[in-house]
């Protein structure tokens, strides 16, 4: 973790901290043993892995969507902020500044795109010249949510759903985003224009990003830092260039490997026998 | 030729011979129908809010009905005990929330569905228990005198029932398409965890529709118990409002409206004039085999929600 601890003393006390958290479903099953995670204020930091490895699991357990799973922290802490806020409600949490965009969208598919929008003002109240100032802004990072605004978030394209699901997050005027898996099922080039208004909203409305993503090529690219986990546990962590200059990460996660292509057999054994030793 | 006749011949015929009488039927059938649609409003309500059928809509607005009657036997002036009874059926939506829906959170439909079933029973043994069994009559003060308009006999209930029907869809349409709470509740109705995950919190919401939906089956209750005493076959008018769900659509509250006019006003033209060709007792099957047809040829029902499926 001395990496870690380099990037803090260069960005500044860090926004979240997840400390050595343990997560198990049903009272019996254990997804995650032990994660330790920090983004740093107005980071974009990536959560990478394969199926099942614990990434949405780990956002939910920050969000606190995981008690409606049957899921439980049972061990490690969280804090926002330099403040715990393992116990807190999602409803707390939104109002505090950290929003999630679940994986899959998830928009209310009865409700126009503007209404979708406005859901995610509901905590902060009946300010209204606010709120409509900040559609106006939501609408000025995505120019196709405008022309949509009153087709019902059902009938629109995937694409506009991601959009409708960040601009929603938007709306709560986070500090904070919580994004799992923006790229699923879209078009490469739409998941192109996604990241860059990411990155954008990143950097002129200052909001900080935990990414979780299995598309590691593209999420290197606009994260500065990532973790990468396994089997519930974190594995590696580093800034993005070392990371997407890793060897290992280049063979598992981006497909390349400097000594040209392996046989299928013996990239499988090898990654079995890391894994166990992991 | 005998029964083509009769089916096709002679009820347009009386109906020709006696137009007023025709009207006083469908006056007498949305009347009817008014009746249904403020049942049918609660179900719409929770179904919004929920995607749960609430299976004990029916004795909601009958444990209403007798808590106004015994509030009211005790002495206490019409409006107060409206306002008390009210007030019950707040902390009730508080008590169904705690104890039946926050435990379920995240379960299936049919899950809920079958909590809604054991509330039923245990709010009829409870109602029960709490003010008698025996028929109440009930009496707030709505004025019952028939009057006549350019020959059409016309009573100052059904106005004030017409009325109040709608008053409360014009209010609940407001509620739900221009205000906060109105928006979050129909993001809840399509997605508990991502309506979760933007910050509604779930609890104040179902408290509020629960609430509601008391307060619109105490309305519902007082009406049915006004013109038909307060007793306990008031909780089977919920068996008439599913057809008009089925009819108007689940998720519209307009659609509870217009589905139970035309259940209402149907079910008493058949009773009236082809009654005697089928043999009477029209009126209990009516709305069934109406539903029935809408099942087959439009499940959404005239204004429900279409299931959006993207392919």
């Amino acid at each position: 973790m001395q990496m870690a601890a380099a990037k803090e003393a260069v960005a500044g006390a860090p926004l979240l901290t997840v400390n050595n958290i343990e997560v198990i479903y049903d009272h019996v099953i254990l997804v995650l043993k032990g994660v330790s995670l920090e983004v740093p204020e107005g980071g974009v930091v990536a959560l990478l892995g394969a199926n099942g490895a614990g990434k949405t699991t780990t956002l939910k357990a920050i969000s606190n969507l995981l008690r409606t799973e049957r899921g439980e922290v049972t061990k490690g802490s969280i804090e926002f902020q330099g403040a715990r806020v393992d116990s807190l409600s999602p409803n707390d949490l939104v109002k505090r500044g950290v929003i999630q965009v679940m994986e899959g969208r998830h928009c209310f598919e009865h409700l126009t795109v503007e209404e979708n929008l406005l859901t995610g003002a509901y905590t902060r109240g009946g300010k209204r010249a606010e709120i409509d100032r900040d559609l106006q802004m939501v609408y000025g990072y995505f120019p196709r949510l405008k022309e949509r605004r009153n087709a019902q978030a059902g009938y629109t394209s995937g694409g506009e759903q991601q959009m409708t699901a960040i601009g929603r997050a938007l709306m709560s005027r986070p500090k904070m985003i919580l994004l799992d898996e923006p790229s699923m099922g879209l078009a490469p080039q739409l998941v192109e224009e996604i990241f860059d208004i990411v990155k954008r909203l990143n950097q002129q409305e200052g909001v900080s990003i935990l990414l979780a993503e299995q598309n590691t090529n593209i999420a290197l690219k606009f994260a500065t830092y990532g973790y990468i986990l396994e089997n519930g546990r974190v594995v590696m962590d580093g800034d993005a260039e070392t990371l997407g200059s890793n060897e290992d990460v280049k063979e598992f996660y981006l497909g390349l490997s400097a000594g040209g292509r392996k046989s299928y057999r013996d990239v499988k054994h090898y990654k079995r026998r890391k894994r166990w030793l992991a | 030729m005998g029964v083509l006749n009769e089916f096709f011949v002679l009820p347009f015929l009386d109906i020709a011979e006696a137009p007023l009488f025709f009207i006083e039927v469908i006056i007498g059938g949305l009347s009817a129908g008014v009746m249904y649609s403020l049942v049918a409003l609660g179900f719409v309500l929770i179904f919004k809010a929920s995607g749960v059928f609430n299976f004990a809509q029916g004795v909601l607005a009958l444990f209403a009905a007798l808590t106004l009657v015994g509030i009211m036997e005790w002495g206490v002036p019409a409006p107060v005990a409206l306002l008390l009874t009210a007030a019950v059926m707040v902390g009730l939506a508080f008590a169904v929330e705690r104890l039946v829906l926050r435990p379920l959170v995240n379960q299936e439909h049919i899950i809920l569905f079958m909590s809604t079933i054991g509330l039923a029973y245990f709010l009829e043994g409870l109602g029960d228990t709490l003010w008698g069994s025996n028929v109440k009559k009930l009496d707030i003060g709505i004025p019952e005198q028939s009057f006549e308009i350019g020959g059409v006999l016309l009573n100052q209930f059904e106005l004030v029932a017409a009325a109040t029907a709608g008053t409360l869809v014009a209010v609940l349409a407001v509620f739900f398409h221009y205000t906060r709470v109105g928006r979050a509740l129909r993001a809840v109705a399509d997605d508990h965890q991502a309506a979760l995950s933007v910050g509604i919190p779930l609890k104040t919401i179902w408290v509020i529709v629960w609430s509601v939906a008391g307060i619109v089956a105490l309305v519902a209750g007082i009406m049915w118990g006004s013109k038909s005493g307060v007793q306990f076959s008031l909780s089977l008018i919920a068996l008439k409002a599913l057809p008009v769900l089925i009819l108007g659509g689940f998720t519209s509250v307009p659609g509870a409206i217009v589905g139970g006019l035309i259940i209402g006003v149907g079910e008493k033209i058949g009773e009236v004039y082809w009654g005697p060709a089928l043999g009477g007792a029209i009126e209990n099957w009516f709305a069934y085999v109406l539903a029935l047809m809408f099942l087959v040829f439009r499940p959404q029902g005239l204004f429900g929600e279409k299931i959006i499926e993207r392919v």
